[in-house]
Order: C-alpha cells, then sequence, then structure tokens
C-alpha cells in the first residue's frame, strides 16, 4: 500500500501526455522530424513513454482510492480567473468512478498506441498522428479528473475537437469531410444542452464545482424543476457524445479515421465521455425521476436500435460502430435503472473487448486492404491469431461465459430485473441481437472462402492489392493477445462486487438508498448465455452453414429490410428535410436570395434607367446604395413605431 | 499641459502621419537611388507610431494621469486608455499586414497616414464626451476609411468605396439628427449635463428622447454593422483591400461600440429611456446573431462571409449592450463582457483576414472552394486560420470560447434567458459554415501542389494574433480585469 497519492501527482497524470504533445510538436515545428531516420520514429515511442508514466500513476491513484473505499480525495481547487464577483476555479479530483475510468484510459489508449507503430509505418503523417493522439489522451484525462463542470467542459470539447481532427484530416475524402462535419455539427447540438445546463446550474446556485453541485441535490437544496432541466440538458451534451438516439447517426459515418484512432474513440476516450458524465452526476440524475426515465428510455430505445441495424451493414467498422452505440445505450440503460456500478464496470469491460475488435478489424484491414466483410470470407486461415482473438472478443462481446462481458452484462440484466422487469426484457432482447450480429461478422469475414480483398490507401503498402492475405506484424498482434487475456479474465475483478463498492462509495450518503442492488440470480445468468447462444446459432444458420439463405429471410422480411437499410428513416429526416430542405433551401437560401436577387434586381433595374449618369456613378451601382441608405430609414421608422406603439396607438386615437 | 499630454496617444499618431508624408516627399526629392529603403522604411516609421501610441498610453496609466483635458471635450478614463490599446494594436497588425500586400502600389505613405489618422479618430470616439467632439472624431474616422476603401482604384475597390461613403454619408447625418434632438431637448452638448438633464425627465419628453435613441443607433449602428443597418457590409468587405476590411471589421466595429457606450451609459443611462435602449439592443441583437449566420452559411466568397459572420458577432457583442441597463452590478457585467469580447475578437478576426490575405494573394481567389487542400500547401497558415476560426465558433481553449461563457452568463443573469438561448442556438450554425471551410483546407484535394509561403511580417502579424487569441484563452485573467476596470467607470 502506497502512500495516499498527492495533488501534484494527479496532475502529473493529466500532464505527461500533454508534454508530448507539445514536445512533438515543437519537433515538427523545428524540422527535427525527418521521415525515415529515427527521429521519425520517436514521437511514438515519447507518447508510448508519457502514457505509461500516466499509466503507473493511475494504478497509484486506485490504490489509494481503494484505501478510502471509493471516497472522494478531494484537493483543494485553485483560482484560475477572478473578476470581480465571478472566480473561476480549477482543480482536479480522485474518487472510486474517476480511478476506474484513469485505468480504462491509459491502459487501452497505451495498447492503441503500440499498435498504431505498425499499423500507421510509413504514414507520411506519423508524427502528426502521435502528436494528436497525445493531445487526445491528455484531453480525456483531463476531462475525467476536472473538479469543476466548466473545466470538464473545456476538456470535453477538446477531446471532441481531436476526435475530428482525427476523423477528418486523415483522408484527403468527401466522405471523410462530410463525416467530421456531421460529428461536429451533431455533437454541438449536444453541448448546447450541456452549455446550457452549466449556466442554469451556475445562475441557480452559484456553484460549478461538481461536489458542491452533488451534495446540494443530493440534500434537496436545489429546486426539482431546476435539477430536472439542468440533468436534462446534461443528457443532451451525453447524447450527443455518446451517440445516444437521437444524435447517434454521427457515429457510423465517423469510421474514416485510421482504425487504431476508432478504437480509442469507440472503446475508452470520446464516446464514453457521456457516460461518465451521467454517471459523474448521478446523485443529480438520481433525485430526478423525470430525468432518471429519459436515460433508460433512451438507453433501451438506443441498444435496440443499434443493434438492428449492425445486422445489416456491410462494412465491418460500420458493425463495430452499431455495436458501440447499441453497448452505450446498454450503459445508460443501467444507469438509468440506479446501477451506476454495473454501468461502469460494463463501460470497463467493454472497453478492452471494443478495442480488441477495432484492432482486429484494423488487422484484417491490414491484410485484405478492405473493410467490407462480402471481399474478406477465409481470414481464419491466413490470420490465425488476429481470427482467435478476435473471436474472444466477440463472444465477450455476446456474453458468453466467463468471458468479460458475460459479468458486467449479467449484472446489468439483473439490477435491470430487480428494478424495471420491461427494461430486462428489452436488454434480453439486445442480447439475442448483439449474438446475431457479431456472429455474422465472424462467419462472413473468417469462414468460407477468400473472396480477394481490395487495395489498400494506407501506410506504406497504399494502393497495392496484397495478392494474399498475410498474418499482421507482432506490434499489432502482441496488443491483440494482450487485449484478448485482459477481455478474458477482467470480468473476474468484480466477482465479489469490490469494484461495486468503489464506483459506488463517492456518492453522498443521502443517495445511497435510491442505488440499485441486485443479487447474484441464477437463471438470469442461464438465460442470457443460452439466448446469446441461440442468436451466435442462428447466425451460424444463415452465414455458415447456409441452412437459411440470407436472401430469403431478407425478401421475406421486406419491409424490415427497407427501413433497417434506411437506418429507420433518421439520416434522411436529418439531412434532406431539415438541413438541405428547411435550412439551406429554406432560410438561408431566402436571405441570400433576397440579398441577391431582389436588391440587385432592383438595381439592375434602377441600372438600366440610370444608363445616361456618368460612368463612375454608373460603376457604383447607385440603386444599391440607395436601397441600402433607404434600409436604414425604414429600420429607424419601425424601431421608432415599436418603442413608441402606446404613444403612436394614443395619438391616432386607439 | 495636461490637456496636450492626455491626448498624446492621439497626437503622436496624428504627428506621425504628418511625418510619413513629408518622408515620402523627402524620397522623391532624393531621387530614385533610396527608393528600395522607402517602402520598408514608411512602414516602421509606422509602426513606431503605434508603438509610440501604446506607450503613451501605459505611461499615463503609470503615472495616474487619467483625467479630463481640453476643457471637458475629452474624457481620458480607463475606458479610453482600454480603447487606445485596442485600436493601436488594430492599427499595428493592420499595418504589419499591409507591407506585403502594398508591394506594387505607389501610395504607401498616404495609405499609412490614412490607417493612423483612422486610428486617432477611432481613440477619440472613445474619449471624447462632447456631441460636437464626437460628431467630429466620427468623421475624422470616417472620411480616412472611405479614402482606404476604395485605394486600390479598381472596380471593386472604387465601387465599394464610393457605396461605403454614400451610407456613410447618411449614417452620419442620421447620428447627428439625434445629436441634434437630444440638443435640443436637453440644451446642452456635453453627455454629463444630458445625463443630468435626462435623468430627470418626465413624460413629456419621452418621444423626443426616444427618437433621439433610435437615431443615435441607426447613426452608429451603420459602424456597429448591426441589423437593419448591416447592408453595405458584405459589399464593402468583399470589395476592399483585404487588410483594410480587417480594419474595418475589427476597428471601425469597435469604435462603434465605444461611442454607444459612451454616450447610451453617461447621457441616456437614467431613467426610464434606458429600458427603452436595453430592449431595442436585445432585439436588434437577436436578429443580428440569427440573420448573419443564417445568410453566412450560403456564402462562397469567404470575405463576404466573414462580413457576414461579423454582423453576427456583433449582435452578440449587443447582447452585453441588453444586459447593461438592468440593476447596477448587471451594469458592470454588461459593460465588461462588451469590452473583454471586443479584445478576443480583436485578436481572432485580425488573425483570420490576415490568413485570407496570405492565401487568397497566393492562389488569386476569395472563394472557399478554391481554399480546397491549402492545408498541404502551407500547414501552419492553415492551424492558424482554423485556430481563429475555432475561436469565431467559440471553441475551448480558445478566446472566444471565454467571451462567449462571458456573455451569456451575463444574459442569463439578467433574466434575459430567451437571448442567451437565441445566441447559444446561433453558435451551432455558426460552427458549421466556420468548419466548413476548416474541412476544406484539410481534406479537399489542392488544386496544386506549390507550397504558400507568407511573407516574413505577415507571419509575424499571424502569430502575434493567434498566439494572442490562445493566451487570453488559457489566461483571461488580465484582459478580464482589464474589461472591468474599464467598465467601472460607468459604474
Amino acid at each position: 500500500m502506497l502512500n495516499q497519492i498527492p495533488e501534484g501527482v494527479v496532475w502529473a497524470i493529466l500532464f505527461l501526455p500533454f508534454g508530448s504533445f507539445a514536445v512533438i510538436s515543437l519537433a515538427a515545428l523545428l524540422g527535427l522530424t525527418r521521415t525515415g531516420s529515427w527521429e521519425a520514429r520517436f514521437s511514438g515511442y515519447l507518447t508510448m513513454a508519457a502514457i505509461a508514466a500516466s499509466f503507473l500513476l493511475s494504478l497509484w491513484a486506485l490504490d489509494s482510492v481503494l484505501q478510502e473505499d471509493g471516497a472522494r480525495i478531494g484537493y483543494d481547487a485553485h483560482e484560475w480567473v477572478t473578476v470581480g464577483s465571478l472566480r473561476f476555479d480549477i482543480g482536479v479530483t480522485v474518487d472510486g468512478l474517476t480511478a476506474i475510468m484513469l485505468i480504462v484510459v491509459t491502459s487501452v489508449s497505451l495498447l492503441v498506441q503500440f499498435y498504431s507503430q505498425g499499423y500507421m509505418r510509413g504514414d507520411p503523417g506519423y508524427n502528426r498522428y502521435y502528436a494528436f493522439m497525445s493531445l487526445f489522451t491528455g484531453s480525456m484525462l483531463g476531462l475525467v479528473l476536472a473538479s469543476n463542470i466548466l473545466q470538464l467542459f473545456v476538456f470535453w470539447e477538446l477531446v471532441g475537437l481531436c476526435s475530428y481532427l482525427l476523423i477528418g484530416f486523415w483522408f484527403y475524402r468527401d466522405s471523410a469531410r462530410r463525416a467530421a462535419t456531421k460529428a461536429f455539427v451533431v455533437t454541438r447540438i449536444g453541448d448546447l444542452g450541456f452549455l446550457s445546463a452549466i449556466l442554469l446550474i451556475w445562475t441557480k446556485t452559484d456553484q460549478l464545482d461538481i461536489g458542491q453541485i452533488q451534495h446540494l441535490a443530493a440534500t434537496g437544496m436545489i429546486g426539482s424543476s431546476v435539477i430536472t432541466w439542468f440533468a436534462l440538458g446534461l443528457f443532451a451534451g451525453a447524447a450527443g457524445k455518446s451517440a445516444q438516439f437521437p444524435l447517434h447517426v454521427w457515429l457510423p459515418d465517423a469510421m474514416e479515421g485510421p482504425t487504431p484512432v476508432s478504437a480509442l474513440i469507440h472503446a475508452a476516450t470520446m464516446v464514453v465521455a457521456g457516460v461518465y458524465l451521467v454517471a459523474r452526476f448521478f446523485p443529480v440524475f438520481i433525485v430526478s425521476e423525470e430525468a432518471i426515465n429519459a436515460v433508460v428510455v433512451v438507453g433501451a430505445i438506443t441498444a435496440i436500435m443499434a443493434a438492428s441495424l449492425a445486422i445489416v451493414a456491410t462494412d465491418i467498422k460500420r458493425v463495430m460502430a452499431y455495436s458501440t452505440i447499441s453497448q452505450l445505450g446498454y450503459m445508460m440503460m443501467a444507469l438509468g435503472v440506479g446501477a451506476i456500478g454495473a454501468a461502469i464496470f460494463h463501460l470497463f469491460t467493454h472497453a478492452f473487448f471494443k478495442a480488441l475488435l477495432f484492432l482486429g478489424a484494423g488487422s484484417v484491414n491490414h491484410a485484405t486492404g478492405t473493410f467490407d466483410m462480402r471481399k474478406m470470407g477465409g481470414l481464419a486461415r491466413f490470420m490465425p491469431v488476429t481470427f482467435l482473438t478476435t473471436t474472444v472478443a466477440g463472444l465477450a462481446l455476446v456474453g458468453v461465459f466467463p468471458l468479460a462481458g458475460f459479468w458486467s452484462k449479467d449484472e446489468i440484466l439483473i439490477e435491470a430485473w430487480a428494478e424495471k422487469p420491461l427494461i430486462f426484457w428489452t436488454a434480453l432482447a439486445g442480447v439475442f441481437l448483439t449474438a446475431v450480429y457479431v456472429g455474422r461478422m465472424l462467419f462472413l469475414t473468417f469462414g468460407g472462402e477468400y473472396k480477394g480483398g481490395e487495395a489498400s490507401d494506407h501506410g506504406a503498402q497504399a494502393n497495392s492489392r496484397p495478392a494474399e492475405p498475410h498474418e499482421s506484424p507482432w506490434v499489432m498482434l502482441l496488443p491483440l493477445v494482450v487485449l484478448a487475456t485482459l477481455a478474458t479474465t477482467v470480468g473476474f475483478v468484480n466477482i465479489t462486487g469490490g469494484m461495486n463498492d468503489i464506483l459506488e462509495g463517492w456518492l453522498p450518503e443521502e443517495t445511497h438508498e435510491l442505488v440499485a442492488a441486485g443479487d447474484f440470480v441464477l437463471w438470469i445468468s442461464v438465460v442470457s448465455v443460452a439466448v446469446g447462444l441461440a442468436g451466435l446459432g442462428l447466425a451460424w444458420a444463415i452465414y455458415s452453414r447456409k441452412a437459411i439463405r440470407a436472401e430469403e429471410v431478407s425478401a421475406a422480411l421486406e419491409p424490415v429490410q427497407v427501413l433497417l437499410d434506411r437506418k429507420y428513416y433518421l439520416d434522411d429526416l436529418y439531412e434532406t428535410v431539415i438541413v438541405k430542405g428547411v435550412i439551406m433551401r429554406g432560410a438561408a437560401a431566402a436571405l441570400h436570395a433576397w440579398d441577391r436577387y431582389v436588391i440587385d434586381g432592383v438595381v439592375n433595374g434602377l441600372a438600366s434607367l440610370m444608363r445616361f449618369s456618368s460612368e463612375k456613378y454608373r460603376l457604383a451601382q447607385s440603386g444599391q446604395a440607395q436601397l441600402y441608405g433607404a434600409a436604414i430609414f425604414i429600420g429607424v421608422i419601425v424601431i421608432v413605431a415599436s418603442v413608441l406603439q402606446d404613444e403612436l396607438l394614443g395619438i391616432v386615437g386607439l | 499641459m495636461d490637456s496636450v499630454n492626455r491626448f498624446g496617444p492621439e497626437l503622436i499618431l496624428l504627428a506621425m502621419a504628418a511625418v510619413i508624408i513629408l518622408a515620402d516627399i523627402g524620397w522623391a526629392l532624393a531621387g530614385t537611388g533610396a527608393e528600395r529603403m522607402r517602402r520598408p522604411a514608411l512602414g516602421a516609421l509606422a509602426l513606431t507610431g503605434t508603438a509610440a501610441s501604446i506607450i503613451w498610453s501605459a505611461l499615463l496609466i503609470a503615472f495616474d494621469e487619467q483625467g479630463e483635458a481640453f476643457s471637458g471635450m475629452i474624457r481620458v478614463d480607463d475606458f479610453a486608455l482600454f480603447f487606445n490599446f485596442l485600436f493601436a494594436g488594430t492599427a499595428a497588425i493592420v499595418i504589419l499586414a499591409s507591407i506585403d500586400f502594398l508591394r506594387r502600389n505607389r501610395f504607401v505613405a498616404e495609405y499609412y497616414a490614412l490607417i493612423l489618422a483612422s486610428t486617432a479618430g477611432m481613440m477619440l470616439l472613445a474619449s471624447t464626451i462632447d456631441l460636437i467632439a464626437i460628431f467630429v472624431a466620427l468623421e475624422l474616422t470616417g472620411i480616412s476609411l472611405y479614402i482606404l476603401v476604395a485605394f486600390m482604384k479598381d472596380g471593386r475597390s472604387s465601387e465599394a468605396g464610393l457605396k461605403y461613403l454614400l451610407l456613410g454619408a447618411i449614417s452620419s447625418a442620421v447620428a447627428l439628427y439625434g445629436m441634434a434632438y437630444l440638443f435640443g431637448i436637453t440644451g446642452s452638448t456635453s453627455l454629463d449635463e444630458i445625463g443630468l438633464v435626462v435623468s430627470e425627465a418626465n413624460g413629456e419628453t419621452r418621444s423626443a428622447l426616444v427618437l433621439a435613441m433610435v437615431f443615435l443607433i441607426a447613426g452608429f449602428g451603420f459602424k456597429m454593422a448591426i441589423v437593419p443597418f448591416q447592408m453595405w457590409v458584405p459589399d464593402v468587405y468583399e470589395g476592399a483591400p483585404t487588410p483594410v476590411t480587417a480594419f474595418l471589421s475589427v476597428g471601425s466595429k469597435a469604435a462603434g461600440f465605444a461611442v454607444v457606450m459612451r454616450i447610451f451609459l453617461t447621457a441616456l443611462g437614467d431613467g426610464s429611456i434606458s429600458s427603452d435602449w436595453a430592449t431595442v439592443f436585445a432585439i436588434l441583437a437577436a436578429i443580428s446573431m440569427s440573420l448573419g449566420n443564417i445568410t453566412a452559411l450560403v456564402q462562397g466568397n469567404i470575405k463576404r462571409m466573414l462580413g457576414y459572420s461579423s454582423i453576427a458577432q456583433a449582435g452578440t457583442f449587443l447582447i452585453g449592450l441588453a444586459v447593461v441597463a438592468a440593476a447596477d452590478p448587471q451594469l458592470l457585467l454588461g459593460t465588461s463582457a462588451v469590452l473583454f469580447f471586443l479584445g478576443t475578437y480583436a485578436f481572432t478576426n485580425l488573425g483570420a483576414f490576415i490568413a485570407v490575405i496570405a492565401i487568397s494573394s497566393k492562389i488569386g481567389s476569395d472563394q472557399i472552394a478554391d481554399y480546397a487542400g491549402v492545408a498541404k500547401r502551407s500547414p501552419l497558415l492553415a492551424l492558424g486560420l482554423t485556430i481563429c476560426l475555432l475561436s469565431l465558433t467559440g471553441i475551448p481553449p480558445t478566446a472566444g470560447f471565454i467571451a462567449k461563457v462571458y456573455v451569456f452568463n451575463a444574459a442569463v443573469q439578467a433574466d434575459l434567458v430567451w437571448l442567451a438561448i437565441v445566441g447559444v442556438l446561433n453558435s451551432v450554425v455558426a460552427a458549421y459554415y466556420y468548419l466548413r471551410v476548416v474541412l476544406n483546407m484539410y481534406t479537399a484535394e489542392p488544386a496544386s501542389e506549390e507550397s504558400i509561403q507568407p511573407g516574413y511580417y505577415l507571419g509575424l502579424a499571424m502569430v502575434v494574433a493567434v498566439v494572442g487569441l490562445l493566451v487570453i484563452g488559457i489566461f483571461p485573467s488580465p484582459l478580464l480585469e482589464a474589461s472591468e476596470a474599464a467598465a467601472r467607470v460607468f459604474g
């Protein structure tokens, strides 16, 4: 047992990756990083060293938290800005939730950085990639450690920003650009709710400190409607970030970046930030019935909807993306039934097997040059390590005993059964759908015959089509093996419920009785594993044994198939109707037309009348200037009339 | 002597303008031998002028020399000094950005002299407290700018200059009309005395006061570029030489806000009229933000887009003015929010325009579509422009984020929640068109691989602007404190 972690060390966890970002950027600016030399690899080593150090320090933080049974280790806040009565503080805080998140972020990030050395080798953007990765990891650590909601928001935005840089700045492709725009705008809609929530709570309580806000909410010092609106605002932000219905549309498109980035975004950073936010403010959510119900309903819809979409996607990364959305829905559902321990435990296990799935997909892509599952097949023969590790991850995702996913999913099911049986049945249906898409993915990718692949568009072998798929280099396989080991074993850490204790240890006394606490129920475990195996069996029958032809299934369920192909028409609704129809074609075009055609039209008309006037004068399009001048007077008249409406109405005798 | 001393920052700019013109004549007499040195030397003189003005202003603070000058025509207080720094700094960056831009222009001396004269006018707008002096300062600023807008003397620039002149003249007349009303109602041109009379005014003069108020808003609304007095903005921004556009969008706009705050808070700050203008500003803020942002969505020309964006930004500043009229603590909050926002906006918009100068002069186009792949051709320029656009969007850790949080918070504190909501909604719309430029630079294929190297001076100006907005974003305290000190003048 170590001493309690001092504040400076906590700050170091955050600043190490930022330091690595600064050093790499500086080196790149000074031109010290030539490609093809040792210096070129240096950025990767530096990033890994920084994150490894952060990981070790995070273990220290975990150790300190364990001694406190998960209670908050508060440090004094530091004054950042004081102006008159306004004071902004910054500070760090460590408790059970933070410590677990720190471990997740640093460990997954470290493995991803290691793997990236192989995946990105020879890429001209190698340094830039590692600089962004350092910044990305650092921002996520800052988000988790923040003791102040405004500070949390700053890192929240930084995390978002980095992920767009990493999604959009890679390939010179139209689709990448559209994806990044979509991600940016959709998550900003959610952030609008977050920012409004901050302004609301700040105005009503004069507090930005997260611990204080939790305390005030738990002790009933804040009015219930304020709490509800505050929580709903936060949840809007969380739904945008964690791709919850109806703001989920950006995530499947955001798969354009390098695969290791997707692994990091989906497993440990960006998208889990939303779940973390709801968990962080759990004492606030739990005291508002409306807010907690919104969380559970949205989570349930998301879990089912995304899982069903994963069944029809043909791009392996899209399958994963929908899978992530669906699993995030599970975590939200768990939070919504009051099971914060189960939710974060699932976040913890999910991080490892989802990172593994993505890195496995990256390895497959490295070999075949494609993400389209219809062009893969038979890869089990060529890539045994990738095949085995990905299978382990898939089975963990389905929740097969005794892999990691079984324990956390089981816990969610048990809590749901105890609190809200309807949610339990929804979650069970989700398990079945999950098993079907995981089975389909595994059989299409690794089973059957190899179907040829495609030319690669990243790394050193860009644009050359591999003759035959090959196993990836050891730098890529080692993280796969490590993650597979973790995906098998991490479920056991909570077998005594120890993790739940530290995840719930920081909650204010007053909320303890509101937290769900279910005991192990054998039949639920048996049923959930059975349902999972049934789903896998169905996938096997359709995609491997071909006992049931996929075409017949989709023909029989044609309306469903169309609905799924159109992604429940949500993208169409947003893009065609709202963005293109209402905003672009409607409002903006109308205003633009007013500017361009009405005014210019009048101008041209006037200009032809003025043909006699001097050359200079005509050049100035005098009519336009006159019209602009007239607008000033019309403006004056309208404003005067509206301010003095009472007086004016009095004059005309009304 | 006190008067001259306090007038020093303006005086040194005007004196330097004269020196530049005379030096230019000297060069002409000296013959062609020294011609090579002419441009850098004149630029250096102009920069020296702005630097001296900044130093003088700093000395006035250091020696506690604030006070009135010229028998109560000018009041050099923290508010005026805040703007001295803002205007002189803006002028310095604009001059730096102009050196390369003017490489082929014969009339360099006149250009710098006009910039300096206009800057002096802007400083006076912030410090004069007498209607007549205000009008003189308004014209000093305006006339210099009319010439600068038309400076390139090609079709577009002349057209923009003439338009700007005509509408500027109309606006000045409208403002003058408002001043005449104020004088008629109160019998004084001194803002302090007008304020005394207005605070005791009874209902009889209300209609006349409202007329005066609206005329003043209309007259200065032209400078602030707020709806419905913004019609000139896109045409003039597009046609003017880009450094002048930058100067217009920052300096001239800030000057409009400075004089409006001076007049409205001193002369019309008390009595029922203050709630009238607060309401008007609140509504104009909402309209300016929405109209500016929505129209910016469909612009293909980056200067026009930044023009509409600057209309929307002005709308955001107006939120601060709308907050002012509520109770006393809000007065401080609203005013300092406007000042802080103006300070951050200066760095942000100057940076954006400098990047546009560098990029557009190389690719020969102002079309956003032609910015494709700029990141490949000049990573640093693309990064700089990206940071500026992020600041305009209001993303941390840039200055724009703090400014937005500050002003929205002010609105919520003053119970103008609806206005804060309109503002937050608008920032989502704005994100879309700013980001479009960024993504175009980074993810589209460049038309050519040729790299874009900004000139040395332009690069320096860019670095100053970008570093400034990042420093403010991370350590906002100094600027916040300065804004609050300046706002306290009215407290």
